[in-house]
């Protein structure tokens, strides 16, 4: 008898223990729904996320992660899902290998270049700080001169 | 390379650009290809307009091609609406299947189309969105072609034609099972 | 009647302007005024057609002509009366018909003010401007004929797209295009400076207060597209880096490089290649926008449709560049600087960098937007670049940018000394730092925030610190108060408009990474009388009710909001159903505040009125995106009043 109470008790924890994860594991934190739902494209709006679009669509969209997170998928898992279903279009960032590393990396490599032609015109353009005599000034830049000098322009 | 030569890579540079663009004009920006091809298609279960059930494992076994469809998707899903049914009158004897689905719609204005062009195949509203992002739909019509092996072979976006749905399901139907 | 009439003028136009053209060219190759002169009566003509077509469409449209076919899709008997107006540029066709009025319009300006004081360059500034009308002309004529004829007449019309019957949308696409064509005056003196070989500073000069014009115009017309994103829209921001969006800014990040690198040249007589190489791009780039808005490669929320339009703007597009950086280069020897730089630290060279970095984000928001297209070149997938990369890429090239603006305005010209650099900046630079310090205190951690505010920060205080010597040094040789503050932004506006515009940036800065980094969203379901609490407000659910406009239904919600604070307020956000569009129309409420707004969008609702979806923001800062529109405002016009004469 006794033992049965107890097996009847240990039941009962177990199940209550079990409804209790249950439970937790339904409460999503909709930042995390926010935070995968932001990296996937809206299908329908062109170039807003699933996050912001108010369409009908992104509403299921994102019902889909809740659900998904909820049923213990992980955000990387989710993601996967959507771009096994529609492609690599469906990230709003393309993933950061192969040829599209391209978009990651010639950014930057634009602006390196272009500090590098920056520098090198400057050093070209530079001269001496002993100087020639200045060229033969026309009358308008003498006149300009003239009037920015009389109104005591800052250095 | 002459200093004065030099100069004519300006307006030179110009043209990659323009080219990239002018390939433009030969792509769609709307038209994705599917990843699905290939691939087994997913399970799907739904309750009809009818009431009865329809579930993608009870048609195994039969060539499939499943239409997705909207009462606010004018004017294609209208213009190719006569030629499904028809389809599905040519081919329901020889082994294939003909299911609607019905996204994002009302109840009322669902069946009014329904009506307006007397479907005789089943068609099952997907309330939850569920079956279309497992198809990855991103518009309507769109037009899946499953094997009996069930597996997806062809998808075709837009308005679907009596020509295209014969030319698929012939060659779906000459594969053995 | 109507659409018969509207259409000869189109032809007809097309015809002067081309005509025009080539007697302005043949006045500037000969010399002889009087092709000069039918050059500028085919302008004056081709205002009046335009005109005359504008006059025609305005009159269909306010008597529901429908057998217009323009009138037709854009309208219906329910339209309000405003909303018939500006649907004039609501569609691809009338904004090409905008377009060219305003472009007759800048061309007849031209031939009042620079016939009898530019006889040099006129003829082929004339020539060009008339070439680029022609064309605009042609695409009325051809691709997109805004009045072409509807058979059978339609009882009814099928009504503007409801996103646009707003207030911004009076007002965005005509500053946008005020923008726009405005760029088309400076490029076509450059255009002439380089075919009579008058490569100095002059056809900088003469349009400075154009460039300076059409630049604030772009720039209050990005802000007021903002604006409608953000309160009609229903996602609560305000920039998506959708393709349209970026090919507008593009013109804008190169007009301001533009405006930054004459400054040199007109100094220094140095960049001369360069900054008619800005010109080109930057022209180019406007052109570039309306082709990529209009032709349908790409897709974008704003694209109005696919056909052989695209094909008329690349192969204007094309002859432009081509054309364009040809005559450059052909002209390359007179482009030689004529002096050169004495440091590399001097305000030179900041503007150097400045431009730079201006190009950098020009090229990245170019690459990212025509990456998708390459990507499907090259491997034949399809790719999404969205705004994750061009915040990424951008904002440290933005942050650079801020830092530049505190420090190329007051750096010395030629060289700055050690003690120039001290003087001038020790203070700010301590106080950015400590700005950031004390945000950090405050419990700030996000680091670019940090950055920006610091930043901003810096950048004022260099702008104030310099206002403050400046009325200091004039009151210490005598003059009064007025005089000192008011009489120096006057006399020296060209000065202290810039400033007023850096300070107007500010403010945007400001309010772009506070908004970024602090707004707080999260969407819910409310059952009747059930509430929802978000950063500090708390959001009651009361009730829905359906009613009827005029061209449409409406189910509208009603919130209460309270704030912890003070106010309680009630907010009715709502759907609209509009018969001739697939989906609902969401219609945002809020309530705007100087440090946070409450946004409201209303979703999904049961029809008993028992339930309803809801997506609450809080989003910070955001209005001070609109306060330094009108702080930009001030600065522009204080840069373009005419030279203060100094009394005597």
């Amino acid at each position: 008898m006794r033992r049965l109470l107890e097996a009847a008790a240990l039941t009962a924890v177990v199940l209550a223990a079990l409804q209790g994860r249950a439970a937790v594991a339904a409460q999503v934190d909709e930042r995390v729904v926010h935070e995968v739902a932001a990296q996937l494209r809206c299908v329908v709006c062109q170039s807003l996320s699933v996050a912001d679009s108010p369409s009908e669509t992104a509403n299921q969209m994102r019902q889909i992660i809740r659900e998904r997170l909820a049923a213990g998928e992980s955000p990387e898992q989710v993601r996967a899902y959507f771009v096994e279903k529609y492609g690599e279009w469906i990230l709003l960032s393309p993933p950061k290998s192969g040829f599209n590393l391209l978009v990651w990396v010639v950014p930057f490599v634009g602006l390196g270049v272009g500090l590098v032609v920056v520098v090198l015109a400057l050093r070209r353009w530079s001269r001496k700080p002993a100087t020639a005599a200045s060229p033969a000034l026309d009358p308008v830049m003498r006149e300009r001169i003239r009037r920015e000098m009389s109104e005591g322009d800052k250095t | 390379m002459t200093l004065r030569g030099l100069r004519w890579a300006i307006p030179a540079a110009v043209l990659p650009v323009l080219a990239l663009l002018t390939y433009g004009f030969w792509t769609d920006p709307k038209e994705i290809p599917s990843p699905l091809l290939g691939r087994p298609a997913a399970a799907f279960s739904l309750a009809t307009f009818d009431g009865g059930p329809i579930s993608l494992e009870g048609l195994r076994g039969k060539v499939v091609m499943l239409n997705f469809w909207a009462s606010w998707c004018v004017p294609a899903c209208y213009d190719e609406a006569p030629a499904v049914e028809r389809t599905w009158r040519a081919y329901k004897n020889q082994g294939v299947m003909v299911v609607g689905i019905d996204i994002q719609d009302k109840e009322e204005a669902a069946r009014q189309f329904l009506a307006r062009f007397g479907h005789t195949f089943p068609n099952a509203p997907d309330p939850r969105g569920r079956v279309s992002v497992d198809y990855g739909v991103y518009g309507v019509p769109e037009t899946f072609f499953i094997d009996r092996n069930g597996r997806v072979r062809f998808k075709h976006v837009g308005a679907l034609t009596d020509e295209i749905a014969r030319r698929h399901l012939d060659a779906l139907l000459k594969e053995p099972a | 009647m109507i659409p018969e009439l509207g259409y000869a003028a189109t032809v007809a136009g097309f015809v002067l302007a081309l005509s025009g053209a080539v007697a302005a060219v043949v006045g500037g190759w000969t010399g002889r005024a009087e092709w000069l002169r039918t050059g500028e009566r085919a302008a004056i003509g081709v205002w009046v057609l335009i005109t005359v077509c504008i006059a025609l469409m305005l009159y269909a449209f306010l008597t529901f002509d429908f057998s217009v076919r323009y009138v037709a899709i854009n309208t219906n008997r329910g339209t309000p009366f405003y909303y018939r107006i500006t649907a004039l540029w609501g569609a691809l066709e009338g904004s090409i018909v905008l377009w060219s009025w305003m472009l007759s319009i800048y061309t007849l300006i031209v031939v009042v003010q620079y016939r009898r004081r530019q006889p040099e360059l006129y003829p082929w500034v004339l020539s060009v401007m008339l070439g680029i009308l022609a064309f605009f002309l042609l695409v009325m004529t051809i691709p997109a004929p805004p009045f072409e004829r509807l058979t059978p007449i339609p009882p009814d019309g099928r009504g503007l797209n409801p996103l646009l019957e707003d207030s911004g949308m009076i007002t965005h696409p005509v500053a946008l295009y005020l923008g726009f064509t405005g760029f088309t005056v400076p490029f076509a003196f450059a255009m002439a400076a380089l075919i009579i070989g008058r490569t100095g500073e002059e056809w900088i000069t003469i349009t400075r207060r154009w460039t300076i014009i059409a630049w604030y115009f772009l720039a209050l017309g990005l802000l007021i597209g903002g604006w409608w994103s953000y309160h009609v829209l229903g996602w609560g921001g305000y920039w998506a880096w959708d393709p349209v969006e970026n090919a507008a800014f593009m013109p804008w990040l190169t007009a301001t490089a533009f405006l930054h690198s004459v400054m040199v040249q007109e100094r220094r007589r140095m960049l001369k290649l360069w900054n008619l190489s800005l010109i080109i791009l930057t022209f180019g780039l406007t052109l570039f926008g309306t082709f990529l808005t209009r032709s349908g490669i790409i897709g974008s929320v704003h694209s109005f449709t696919q056909g052989s339009i695209g094909v008329f703007f690349l192969s204007f597009l094309s002859l432009v560049l081509l054309g364009s950086f040809s005559l450059l280069a052909w002209r390359m020897d007179r482009l030689r600087a004529e002096s050169q730089l004495d440091s590399v630290v001097s305000r030179e060279s900041t503007f150097l960098l400045n431009n730079l970095f201006l190009l950098a984000a020009t090229f990245t928001v170019f690459f990212g937007t025509v990456f998708p297209l390459l990507s499907e070149a090259v491997r034949g997938v399809k790719v999404s670049v969205g705004a994750p990369f061009f915040n990424l890429v951008n904002i440290p090239v933005f942050l650079t940018l801020l830092f530049l603006m505190g420090v190329g305005p007051l750096i010395a010209w030629r060289r700055a000394s050690a003690q120039n650099l001290k003087r001038n900046f020790l203070k700010p630079v301590l106080a950015g730092i400590v700005a950031a310090a004390v945000l950090r205190l405050f419990g700030v951690a996000n680091v670019l925030v940090l950055a920006a505010m610091g930043l901003v920060i810096f950048v004022s205080a260099t702008i104030v610190l310099d206002y403050a010597r400046a009325v200091r040094a004039r009151r210490r040789s005598g003059e009064g108060w007025s005089a000192a503050t008011w009489g120096l932004l006057l006399r020296q506006n060209r000065r202290y408009g810039g400033f007023i515009v850096h300070l107007g940036v500010l403010v945007v800065a400001l309010g772009v990474a506070g908004s970024q980094a602090w707004s707080v969203q999260t969407e819910t379901t409310l059952e009747k009388g059930q509430s929802v609490e978000l950063g500090g407000y708390r959001v009651r659910f009361d009730g829905l009710e359906a009613s009827e406009e005029s061209n449409h239904g409406k189910v509208t919600g009603t919130f209460s909001v309270t704030s912890g604070r003070h106010w309680d307020v009630m907010l009715h956000p709502g759907r609209k159903f509009y018969p001739q569009e697939q989906t609902p129309i969401a219609a945002v409420d809020y309530r705007l505040g100087f440090i946070e707004d409450v946004y409201l969008v209303l979703g999904d609702f049961a029809r008993d009125g028992s339930q309803a979806t809801i997506k609450l923001q809080v989003n910070r800062m955001v209005s001070w995106l609109w306060l330094g529109g009108f702080v930009l405002t001030i600065g522009a016009a204080l840069a373009i009043l005419p030279d203060h004469r100094k009394p005597a």
